[in-house]
């Protein structure tokens, strides 16, 4: 099938690796990529902030560039939740209402479009590590996505999961949570670092690389050896 | 216009704005490893002041009954013996002494070790068939509070012991009232607190609890009812359980 | 006002990097996680029984009038004055005027929020009262002359070593390290308290309509004395208590027990539907039941927010907050804190003042997934926040989201913003980790990526042209 893949500012602009191996990994299962030109953002800082009416001049854009789409894919969970769940909100009493929620009823996150959709949990991939796997809030909250990722990496050859403590509970990243409450974000984040690192990992996985930039911006200042990874980029490997 | 009428007022005002029904929201809970299909999208929000239906009732409000209640609490076996069970695995881990006995004699005797073992010097009681049996086996001073037993006299005691309106199996709860028990303070006023109930007492479970209090003294409620479940504790320091805290610190009960 | 979110931000500070206090409440939440989800999965359905619950409170809330008269009706006809109070102020003037009246002199408390809520314990201390918090955990922070730390563990951020060295100081005891010892001391003393009292009063859990009676659950029995020995009680409550009928306790009492404290139900759960009744020995001559409004009927306005008042204070949500783990619950400034504060609070007080605490949050939803009557707490705080903008936008945020949004929406500015990202980035480390840096709230403590050699853009446009 085409498939439109959303990718967000900042997988575009800090970690096009998530982007380029899910373009691998869906060309690979024979299908045709789409990306749109014109976006880049799903208007969710905006939004957070309370500031409905400039996230709606961006969101608006989201929603004309994929009506056409068959099926729309999105590079992250913050940014899934965004465009499946928070755009009927934020379109509610608008002329939009009826789109955002055509556009939900066809977005899927990354992990869930596999494992759902398509009903692929083997993409013959190898990854000989040792990982433990960190779900974002609003993947798995919003979107209800916990199994899909696990059940993708069980199937990842070579590839040791162990499970953290506390693996759902929030790295501290939030958006612009992050610059407004720094001390709260960092706290929450070493939490999270300790909780993985109790795991002997090597990596942490998620399906959120702004979860992963938060705890790798960590980990880089403690020094540890510990690496984070997109579930995307362990799929592509082979 | 008095303050009732303010409130009331502004209670009505306030509820001339419909709201969608309860529970009825996107972010629900991720349950765990389960889901596999993504969640469907949120009903449209009604905003401030954005009018739509007037409110109506959810289609289960009227039909919510406690036996539905059933269908989710923890499960109760139906026989006697299922319910005499678990109410014993409840009080071990609540930490409360439960002994199913076989008739009075027993009754006395059992009393009789509770008192020298503890060694009662005085005890506190209400007026009862099984009470004033107990009373009379234990041959001690006592403190009788449905007559001359002021509360200087009451916290004298060494025991309080008391019949009981139910035990409830799935909680390991007793069921006691102003009126069954004598009164608020006896079952909780002295240290040890000692129940005597009866096998027909031994109900399944809190809806059944709910009912017979309805049926018991719905046309005239006493004015304190209380499920009481283990002995007095509390947690507030570091999270470690400590019992006795202002209630009794042990509770007995003693089943015929 | 600005004040208080400095006063926050100060705090959170603080708190953030006391490794000592995340330690204490790390351990103390992960003891109540373990017997949560003991009592949970005794349930045979916990999901549906929350939404029971929900569906409960809704009727409740959504029939409020109703449900109230019908409340005070069944109360007064047992002989319990009921007092109404539309602001704090007033709750205070209804409870020293029942005091006044009874001439009393001491007054012991089990533990009611709703008191604090309206500063009851600072007028009556103020007035020369003796109050006596009679709860363990309300005890040990009022001898400490602090607030309650979370509405269902007051004392959950001290040591047994604080504790004692506290009594030794404020009661003269021995210093002792064994919680068992410590209880047994602070029982003593309010022993005394109980049988002397003049005045009981208490708040409550429930308010149940059908029959006029107030439920209140707890463990150590505190609250059972409080409202059996002294001759005058009085329980303060919200209005928002109500619950319509007596058999929905069989769901709500271990619902409450099981989110609140990890327990199938908790030790005592009682009901109170008057003053001593011809018959009964013992229990008060007098019984005052206060109904406190303090704008909790504008919260009922709110059409999206009225679920918020279906909030049984288990505390859960304080419980799984990663916000609230770390900064702690003095950190708030508030009655109620946690995500059910953060939520209430603009509506009992000021938005303006207190939407900083709605933006003190990664709107992770563990709030929300947890409560037990399904309130759609993050959401709320998202309300809260566009709601706050509206009222005040900051022409600053509002030009920069704006600016942003010209930026992502416009390919050439976009591109442009992304070199002049790039040249910055290579003058950054220069200013890194420094007050001159702009992205001085990120890397004060993280580390930031660079921009990728070639973005997927520029990836994508490449591999197209070929």
């Amino acid at each position: 099938m085409r498939v439109t893949l959303f990718i967000p500012c900042f997988v575009d602009l800090m970690f096009p690796s998530v982007g380029i191996s899910m373009v691998k990994i869906l060309e690979r299962l024979g299908h045709q990529i789409h990306c749109p030109e014109n976006i880049t953002c799903c208007g969710q800082p905006a939004f957070n902030s309370g500031y409905w009416e400039e996230s709606r001049d961006v969101a608006v854009k989201v929603l004309d560039a994929l009506t056409d789409s068959e099926v729309v894919v999105i590079a992250s969970g913050s940014c899934g939740a965004m465009l499946k769940v928070f755009y009927s909100e934020l379109f509610a009493g608008t002329e939009y209402a009826q789109a955002a929620k055509l556009l939900a009823a066809k977005c899927y996150e990354f992990s869930d479009f596999l494992v759902t959709k398509l009903g692929v949990t083997d993409l013959g991939a190898r990854f000989p590590a040792k990982v433990t796997f960190h779900d974002g809030c609003h993947g798995l909250r919003e979107l209800g996505n916990k199994r899909p990722a696990r059940d993708l990496l069980a199937k990842v050859r070579d590839l040791e999961l162990v499970e953290m403590r506390d693996a759902e509970v929030c790295c501290g990243f939030g958006g612009t949570f992050a610059a407004k409450f720094p001390m709260i974000s960092t706290a929450m984040g070493e939490v999270k670092c300790a909780s993985a690192l109790e795991t002997g990992a090597d990596y942490i996985v998620s399906n959120d690389s702004s979860c992963l930039m938060h705890v790798q911006g960590l980990l880089s200042r403690q020094g540890s050896e510990v690496k984070t990874i997109h579930l995307a980029e362990i799929l592509a490997q082979s | 216009m008095t303050e009732k009428e303010k409130i009331l007022g502004r209670i009505r005002e306030a509820l001339t704005v419909p709201v969608r029904l309860a529970g009825a929201h996107h972010g629900e809970t991720a349950i765990r490893g389960a889901v596999e299909t993504p969640r469907p999208t949120s009903p449209t929000l009604v905003g401030r002041g954005v009018p739509t239906a007037p409110v109506t009732d959810p289609p289960n409000a009227n039909a919510y009954s406690s036996s539905r209640a059933r269908a989710w609490l923890p499960v109760v076996g139906e026989s006697f013996d299922a319910r005499l069970s678990l109410f014993k695995k409840n009080s071990i881990e609540l930490k409360a002494a439960f002994h199913v006995l076989n008739d009075r004699h027993e009754l006395a005797t059992s009393l009789c070790s509770l008192r020298d073992e503890e060694k009662w010097k005085k005890i506190g009681f209400h007026s009862g068939e099984l009470t004033n049996e107990a009373v009379h086996a234990l041959n001690l001073p006592s403190c009788r509070t449905d007559q001359s037993c002021n509360v200087a006299d009451l916290e004298s005691c060494d025991a309080g012991i008391t019949e009981c309106d139910a035990l409830v199996a799935q909680t390991g709860s007793v069921l006691v009232t102003a009126r069954s028990a004598g009164g608020r303070a006896l079952s909780v006023l002295p240290p040890h607190h000692v129940v005597l109930a009866r096998r027909e007492e031994l109900i399944a479970d809190l809806p059944e609890a709910f009912a017979l209090l309805k049926t018991k003294y719905g046309a005239n409620y006493p004015s304190f009812i209380s499920f009481i479940t283990g002995p007095s504790r509390t947690g507030d320091i570091e999270r470690i359980l400590v019992l006795g805290a202002h209630g009794p610190k042990k509770l007995t009960i003693f089943l015929l | 006002m600005k004040a208080f979110a400095e006063q926050f931000k100060q705090r959170a500070w603080r708190v953030t990097r006391d490794l000592r206090h995340r330690e204490i409440i790390q351990t103390a939440l992960r003891k109540y996680e373990v017997v949560r989800d003991k009592s949970k999965a005794a349930f045979q359905d916990w999901q549906a029984a929350r939404q029971a619950a929900s569906e409960t409170k809704w009727e409740a809330i959504n029939h409020l009038d109703k449900y109230l008269l019908e409340f005070v009706e069944k109360l007064e006809a047992r002989g319990t004055k009921v007092h109404w109070a539309s602001t704090a102020k007033q709750a205070r003037d209804i409870i020293f005027g029942v005091i006044r009246e009874k001439k009393a002199r001491s007054i012991i408390k089990s533990k009611a929020m709703t008191s604090e809520e309206i500063h009851l314990n600072e007028a009556l201390e103020e007035a020369g009262f003796d109050v006596v918090e009679s709860d363990l955990g309300e005890f040990i922070v009022q001898l400490k002359k602090e607030a309650p730390y979370h509405i269902v563990f007051p004392a959950m951020h001290l040591t047994r070593g604080e504790i004692s060295e506290l009594f030794a100081r404020e009661l003269g005891s021995a210093p002792t390290d064994n919680p068992e010892d410590l209880t047994m001391i602070a029982r003593r003393v309010l022993r005394r308290k109980y049988i002397t009292a003049d005045i009981g009063l208490t708040g409550a859990n429930f308010a149940i309509a059908e029959t006029g009676m107030i439920s209140i659950t707890e463990n150590e029995g505190n609250a059972r004395l409080t409202a059996a020995l002294p001759k005058t009680l009085i329980s303060l409550l919200g209005i928002e208590k109500v619950l319509p009928r007596l058999e929905d306790l069989a769901l709500f009492l271990p619902m409450l027990a099981t989110a609140g404290t990890g327990q199938p139900l908790t030790c005592y759960n009682s009901l109170y539907g008057g003053p001593r009744q011809p018959g009964e020995t013992d229990g008060p001559e007098e019984y005052h039941v206060v109904l406190l409004d303090n704008r909790r009927t504008e919260l009922l306005a709110d059409a999206e927010q009225r679920d918020a008042l279906h909030c049984i204070r288990c505390g859960a949500c304080l419980n799984v907050c990663p916000i609230f783990r770390n900064v702690g619950g003095h950190t708030y400034g508030t009655t109620y804190s946690g995500p059910i504060g953060s939520v209430i609070t603009p509506h009992l007080r000021e938005l303006q003042d207190w939407k900083h605490l709605s933006y003190a949050s990664s709107l992770c939803g563990a709030c929300t997934e947890t409560c037990p009557v399904k309130i759609d707490l993050h959401h709320h705080l998202l309300q809260n926040r566009r709601n706050a903008a509206k009222q005040k936008p900051s022409a600053l945020e509002k030009f920069a989201f704006k600016l942003f949004g010209f930026l992502v929406n416009h390919p050439a500015a976009y591109a442009f913003t992304k070199g002049a990202g790039r040249l910055a980035q290579k003058l950054h480390p220069l200013v890194k980790g420094t007050r001159l840096d702009p992205a001085y709230s990120w890397t004060k403590t993280r580390d930031l990526p660079p921009i990728a050699k070639q973005t997927f853009r520029e990836y994508w446009k490449s591999r197209n042209t070929r």
